[in-house]
């Protein structure tokens, strides 16, 4: 794509974000808006400055990130793992299909609490509770991918007499790749919510901590500051993820097979 | 049932060293398959000799890819069975190697041509120095010395066909199974390759076995040429092929011998879809 045409594209698509703000600032101008709920652009933005300038934002970010990543590839990693097993072994399959049918539908949030009294406060109460909400999407993903890799290269293993170890590592893992990879994906967007839900709800750090405190303390410019920059943040990893994506896995997302 | 029993004969024109006169390289012993109560194959008999072309006819359900896959056991009989060299085949076997129809699903998408040779060498446990050299020295002979560093997926079907053939070299088979190969492929190609094939086997001294719907194909290749039936698959008529080595893809076709095999085994067909 031509740097004019990403400039139009572009364009195009800030168009309704800024109007939205536009009419914000204005309403809020007009209104002569004082209030203990919302908050004009302007001040948000201030609100924004100063907390990214005294560094609380970063500090808060750097700790939401932490955990989310921590978690993401604890639960993506262990779940995938075990996905592969089940994948792997009829045996196993069958032997904790039902258990993971039940566990599954478990809100993840459920778990907060449960969590909390076994570990406490902090970040590792964190990562654990992001990662048991990514574990089941990762163990299905996985499963589902080892069952579909392509029957005639299972045969030409056989043919070759391949063993286990090396079935596994040559053909299973490398077929299944593309799917780990967007699997990891999901989980990304997925563990930043839970992240900041466990912030919120009862964990006194990151960011979700912050918008807590902004709104208790009554200042809802800096609570819209938090609200916008987690937004960026997740839109953020979102891109970089697709952009890994298509450079290490082009004929997946190209809809061209494996 | 029809059970047919046959001696083994040496291939036309430089056939290679049999391990020893009168055992066949492969002998299928009274084979059957059912799945429940639907019989595929309904007792199969035949010897096949070291260094012998076989090719497989016949009509579409009549158990021919079965059969092959059986010799390259990935099927398992329920009754008699398959013997390698005087041994019972019990699975698969890295001296019996096997050419898919469908290239592009036997092929890894993530290897490059010398990768997906290399495969068959390390499943043998080839030293890594000397994989190198054995794949460049495949892709060579098969007409892929160009394209070692490509993806299947950068390759025509003439091209991916030709690299799988190229891994079933690697794996040094004893026996070469041709599952319907170069059904897929444009005639030119086609033709290509059933020469390539011919002499790689002339070389190597392969037992071949040659599944195709193709009556001029089975002729061209073949020594013999073994004709099934349906319903349930077994073994109508053999047909022996007088045609002189090296086959040549004119000279041979117009040899009133081809064409004579030609009409027998068109009307052999023909009965057996009335």
């Amino acid at each position: 794509m031509s740097a004019a045409r990403v400039l139009k594209n572009g364009g195009r698509a800030a168009a309704l974000p800024v109007a939205l703000i536009v009419l914000a600032q204005v309403a809020a101008t007009v209104t002569q808006l004082e209030s203990d709920s919302l908050a004009s652009p302007a001040d948000i933005a201030m609100a924004f400055v100063s907390v990214m300038g005294d560094g609380t934002l970063l500090k808060a970010t750097a700790d939401t990130l932490k955990a989310a990543a921590a978690g993401c590839l604890l639960g993506v990693g262990a779940g995938s793992l075990l996905g592969i097993v089940l994948g792997l072994f009829r045996i196993a399959d069958d032997a904790l299909d039902l258990t993971i049918e039940l566990l599954r539908p478990v809100p993840v949030v459920a778990l907060i609490p449960v969590v909390m009294m076994l570990l406490g406060f902090g970040a590792e109460m964190e990562i654990v509770i992001i990662a048991l909400g990514m574990l089941w999407p990762s163990v299905v993903l996985a499963r589902a991918a080892v069952k579909e890799v392509e029957p005639r290269l299972m045969e030409v293993s056989n043919v070759l007499q391949l063993g286990f170890a090396a079935r596994v590592w040559k053909i299973v893992l490398p077929a299944i790749l593309p799917q780990l990879f967007m699997s990891l994906k999901l989980a990304a967007g997925y563990a930043l919510v839970v992240a900041v839900t466990v912030e919120i709800t009862a964990n006194p750090l990151g960011l979700g901590y912050g918008i807590m405190m902004a709104q208790q303390a009554l200042r809802p410019a800096e609570m819209f500051a938090y609200l916008i920059w987690i937004g960026a943040v997740g839109w953020l990893i979102s891109v970089l993820l697709n952009a890994a994506q298509r450079t290490f896995f082009p004929a997946f997302v190209n809809g061209e097979g494996r | 049932m029809v059970v047919t029993q046959l001696s083994t004969r040496p291939r036309h024109g430089g056939g290679h060293s049999a391990p020893r006169s009168g055992e066949p390289r492969i002998r299928i012993r009274d084979v059957t398959l059912a799945y429940g109560p639907l019989q595929i194959i309904g007792g199969i008999s035949l010897d096949i000799a070291s260094g012998e072309t076989i090719s497989v006819i016949g009509p579409s359900g009549c158990g021919k890819t079965t059969l092959l896959r059986m010799l390259a056991g990935l099927a398992r009989p329920t009754s008699g069975g398959v013997e390698l060299d005087g041994s019972v085949l019990g699975g698969p076997n890295r001296s019996v190697a096997i050419v898919f129809q469908d290239y592009g699903k036997a092929l890894l998408p993530w290897r490059t041509a010398a990768g997906n040779v290399s495969l068959a060498l390390e499943a043998r446990g080839c030293p890594a120095k000397e994989r190198p050299a054995i794949v460049r020295d495949l892709l060579e002979k098969i007409g892929l010395g160009q394209h070692a560093a490509k993806y299947p997926r950068e390759m025509s079907g003439g091209m991916q066909q030709r690299l799988q053939i190229a891994r079933c070299l690697a794996q040094e088979p004893k026996v070469l199974l041709m599952d319907e190969p170069f059904g897929a492929l444009d005639a030119m190609t086609r033709q290509a390759l059933q020469d390539e094939v011919l002499g790689l086997v002339a070389t190597t001294g392969a037992t071949m076995v040659f599944v195709t719907h193709d009556l001029e194909e089975a002729i061209y290749l073949g020594d013999r040429i073994v004709c099934l039936q349906p319903n349930p698959g077994r073994v109508g008529r053999i047909v022996d092929v007088s045609l002189a080595r090296p086959r040549d893809q004119l000279l041979t076709r117009e040899d009133p011998e081809f064409l004579r095999l030609r009409r027998e085994l068109y009307d052999l067909i023909k009965d057996d879809h009335q």
